[in-house]
């Protein structure tokens, strides 16, 4: 058997943080009691020089290394570049949070990075059994950040139900891939998609692997009726945790759906449209209704991550590339102001005091306004009011799968949206019409300020030049490997 | 009012943007500052005001991005000139019809999606009344004329009846409804709301008078007498609504039961204050009636029976306007705090004065509105009468 030494050069990035990843945990082990900001730092630099190394090695046309299984595209660059961001962002916000409570060890931050890097190898993954290498990586790390916190009760029984329900589903995505090997005698997402063109007859085993598949990524993004995990893990877990679960696994999981549905079983999109419309459906009743019972702001979030999760299958269900750039879109917007969103209760969260009730947010515009105009922002952008990104990110949505012709997809998903709209409302009537609930000032340093303003702004900026993003996603979905 | 400014120029942006995304932009970024205004500065029943308003207009509206999107796919363009010019089916104009009905009936707004407005009007601070009334309300009323009119004609003119009939319970029950309310400005804004029908019947009448006379050389009355309508009930309701803020800002109720014969202690906001409602019954002279007059002549070639029900406004809207008049503003004193009032100052003399300055101009002399209306009328009325099948 010959073996060909792939070209290492394009999986660099990943090489990077695999590598810094063991020194952070080799450094933090020695060096953390003399000094305990080495880990953090560490750790940012590694997410900065995995950037600009991916930026680097950015080339238009893909590169296809490790005999097919690893794959350097646009749309990989650009995710890729977005995890970094937003991780950084997430250990920037959690460091004071998890200083306060005891919390602040280096496991975080190396459990962070080696999700990262199973989330950069979903992202980059051209062959089904890299996906899942790259998925289990992910959630084994996110399975062991959210019991983090030992001697809390909530956090345990949350990371128990994710770790569980996460096991059977990754059982679910494993038997689904068997099934599609078993039927097309390919594992490269390539090699599968060619198989299913150049077939026309479409056998059921294939049919029924593509079912398994559709649950698993259903679970793993957080769709109904796969989503009782999401609103457990988001409360039970401590902010920083869900604020890190709830940003960049999504855009690696998009990726997963992206390169599985559409790229390797594109083909197939008749028979996975079906689902998908389901999906969309009930995510987007469920998410909406539920949320508006919420008193907890995070399983408030949660529920809204599963109706922002229904509309993001939208965008895959047309098809198209002009919907899959419109999932891309979405799903950063989303990871944007998912932190800005838990960003903010990171932020009014003080040392004994969770700001877990919408209540904390009483008065806030009497007690801090620049940071309650923020929360506007991230409010009124969820909500998917212009001229915020998210208005953007919905229409692009919208417009992708209109164009495909599910007009009436659209409209109840819209209309969904408006019912959505009240409890977003509802934060932003308890900051600025509501006297004040707590009168303490908001402490928090220098840089965390500076990015949560840097980060609310962004959404507005966004709202009013989404050219270039959308852009970028466009290029990226357009190309056919 | 950093709020007021921003909403000032969204509102600017609606009515210039010719590329629908843009449009649907300022449309619903317009709520925003609204609801931030009623919400932190309004009334006692502020925060259930705004969440009505925003949560009602945010529910119209949503069809209103479906259809347009729809008609980017049709046309590939996102340009408003370029949605007139297509070419659409029946089923599908029909579907349009009612999305941008939807959209723009609540924000007029029209009977019977209109119970936001005394809401959100009674609870929103006096500037926020009167931007509401002035001119929030006209986007509504613009949308059926940039929108409906051109792009979905017949559907518009197969359906023309549910309009019509809606602009004509507006116009009566609305009426009625005024006639039976206690606060002022609860009172006023269902005024507007009949003032409105007008406007919508204005819009509507066309197909009715093409119709029944074979052209369009009526129509265009119908048309500019709507868009006369338009400007001079944004003059006098906010005109209105700035005379009930005065009295506000003195006595600090709307009850009219709490006034009486204010003329004695204020005889010049009482002099403002009767003109404009004598602007808001459609009294010839004042603007209030150029409009309305157009709109009924128009209808009288549709319809006798449309013009008879639009005419009994003149009964109706007079009947609440001079009642209301009656019991606040003449009459003897009705009690020690009214005695005590103040006139007005000279901030709020020039702002009502400059008011009332336009509306005599309207209503003597609006020639030079209505000539400048004539060129884009017709240009609209070629659209309306061109089947789009």
């Amino acid at each position: 058997m010959n073996f060909v030494m792939p070209t290492f050069l394009p999986a660099l990035p990943e090489i990077f943080v695999l590598t810094m990843a063991c020194l952070v945990l080799v450094v933090d082990l020695f060096k953390s009691e003399n000094n305990p900001f080495i880990t953090y730092h560490l750790s940012l630099v590694t997410l900065l020089g995995a950037a600009i190394l991916t930026v680097t090695l950015h080339q238009a046309d893909p590169v296809i290394t490790f005999s097919g299984s690893f794959i350097n595209d646009s749309m990989a660059d650009l995710l890729k570049v977005f995890i970094y961001l937003v991780t950084a962002v997430v250990f920037l916000y959690s460091r004071d949070y998890l200083i306060q409570r005891n919390l602040f060890k280096g496991e975080f931050l190396i459990l962070g990075l080696f999700a990262v890097l199973g989330m950069m190898i979903m992202v980059s993954a051209y062959n089904m059994v890299t996906v899942y290498l790259g998925l289990e990586l992910m959630s084994l790390s996110l399975y062991a950040l959210v019991a983090m916190h030992r001697d809390s009760g909530v956090a345990s029984e949350a990371a128990m139900k994710y770790f569980i329900l996460g096991a059977v589903a990754s059982g679910f995505l494993l038997y689904g891939m068997s099934l599609i090997y078993g039927a097309t005698g390919q594992l490269g997402i390539a090699e599968i998609a060619s198989y299913i063109n150049a077939n026309a007859g479409h056998d059921l085993i294939l049919v029924l692997g593509v079912s398994f598949v559709v649950v698993a990524l259903a679970f793993k993004l957080g769709a109904v009726p796969f989503h009782m995990w999401i609103p457990d893990v988001y409360h039970g877990a401590p902010t920083s945790i869900t604020l890190f679960i709830g940003s960049a696994p999504k855009i690696a999981a998009l990726a997963m759906v992206m390169r599985l549905l559409s790229d390797g079983l594109g083909g197939l999109h008749g028979e996975w449209e079906g689902m998908l419309i389901v999906l969309t459906i009930l995510s987007v009743t469920l998410g909406n209704v539920v949320a508006i019972a919420q008193k907890n702001i995070k399983r408030m979030l949660a529920y809204s991550t599963i109706a922002h999760v229904g509309f993001l299958f939208m965008g895959i269900l047309a098809g198209t590339p002009a919907g899959n750039a419109g999932a891309m879109f979405y799903i950063i917007v989303y990871a944007i102001m998912a932190l800005g969103g838990f960003g903010m209760i990171l932020l009014l969260s003080r040392a004994g005091f969770e700001s877990d009730n919408i209540e904390d947010f009483k008065g806030l515009a009497k007690r801090s306004p620049w940071f309650a105009f923020m929360m506007l922002i991230v409010m009124f952008s969820m909500a998917g009011v212009p001229p915020t990104v998210g208005f953007y990110a919905k229409l692009s949505v919208l417009s992708a799968v209109i164009n495909a012709g599910y007009v009436w997809v659209a409209a109840y998903a819209v209309l969904f949206s408006v019912i959505g709209a009240f409890y977003y409302l509802r934060i932003i009537k308890f900051m600025y019409f509501d006297d004040e609930g707590d009168s303490t000032p908001i402490e928090s340093s220098l840089d965390v300020r500076a990015v949560m303003s840097a980060n609310a702004l962004a959404i507005l900026l966004l709202g009013i030049f989404p050219g270039t993003l959308m852009g970028m996603c466009a290029a990226a979905a357009s190309i056919t490997h | 009012m950093a709020a007021f400014l921003i909403m000032e120029g969204l509102m600017n942006g609606v009515f210039c943007a010719l590329d629908a995304v843009l449009f649907y932009v300022f449309w619903e970024g317009m709520l925003i500052p609204m609801f931030l205004i009623i919400g932190i500065w309004g009334g006692p029943r502020r925060i259930y005001a705004a969440i009505k308003f925003f949560l009602y207009t945010f529910l119209g509206s949503v069809l209103l991005l479906v259809a347009i999107i729809y008609l980017y796919n049709q046309t590939s363009s996102f340009s408003i000139l370029d949605f007139h010019m297509a070419k659409i089916g029946m089923t599908a104009q029909t579907l349009i019809f009612f999305a941008f009905l939807l959209a723009f009936a609540v924000k007029v707004p029209m009977w019977p999606v209109h119970t936001w407005l005394p809401d959100a009007h009674v609870e929103a601070p006096t500037g926020g009344s009167v931007i509401l009334a002035a001119i929030m309300l006209k986007m509504g009323t613009y949308g059926f004329a940039r929108f409906i009119l051109p792009i979905v004609p017949d559907a518009s003119a197969h359906l023309d009846w549910l309009v019509i009939g809606m602009s004509l319970i507006a116009i009566v029950y609305i009426a009625f409804v005024a006639l039976a309310q206690t606060d002022m400005k609860k009172l006023i804004a269902y005024s507007s709301i009949a003032h409105m029908g007008f406007v919508t019947l204005g819009f509507f009448i066309v197909f009715a008078i093409f119709r029944a006379t074979g052209n369009t050389h009526g129509a265009g009355l119908g048309v500019e007498g709507a868009l006369v309508q338009m400007v001079s009930h944004g003059f006098i309701s906010g005109a209105l609504f700035l005379c009930v803020g005065v009295m506000y800002d003195r006595m600090h109720s709307r009850n009219i039961y709490d006034y009486g014969g204010i003329a004695n202690t204020m005889p010049v906001f009482a002099s403002f204050m009767v003109l404009f409602a004598m602007a808001n019954t459609g009294l010839p002279g004042t603007s209030g009636f150029v409009g309305e007059f157009m709109v009924i002549l128009a209808s009288f070639q549709a319809n006798f029976w449309y013009a008879f029900l639009a005419a009994t406004t003149l009964i109706l809207g007079a009947a609440y306007t001079l009642w209301l008049v009656k019991r606040v503003v003449f009459g003897e004193i009705g009690n020690e705090r009214v005695a005590a009032l103040q006139d007005l100052n000279t901030r709020e003399f020039v702002i009502l004065g400059s008011l009332a300055v336009l509306v005599l101009l309207l209503g003597i002399w609006p020639a030079p509105l209505v000539d400048v209306m004539h060129a884009s009328v017709n240009h609209l009325l070629e659209h309306v009468v061109t089947s789009k099948l």
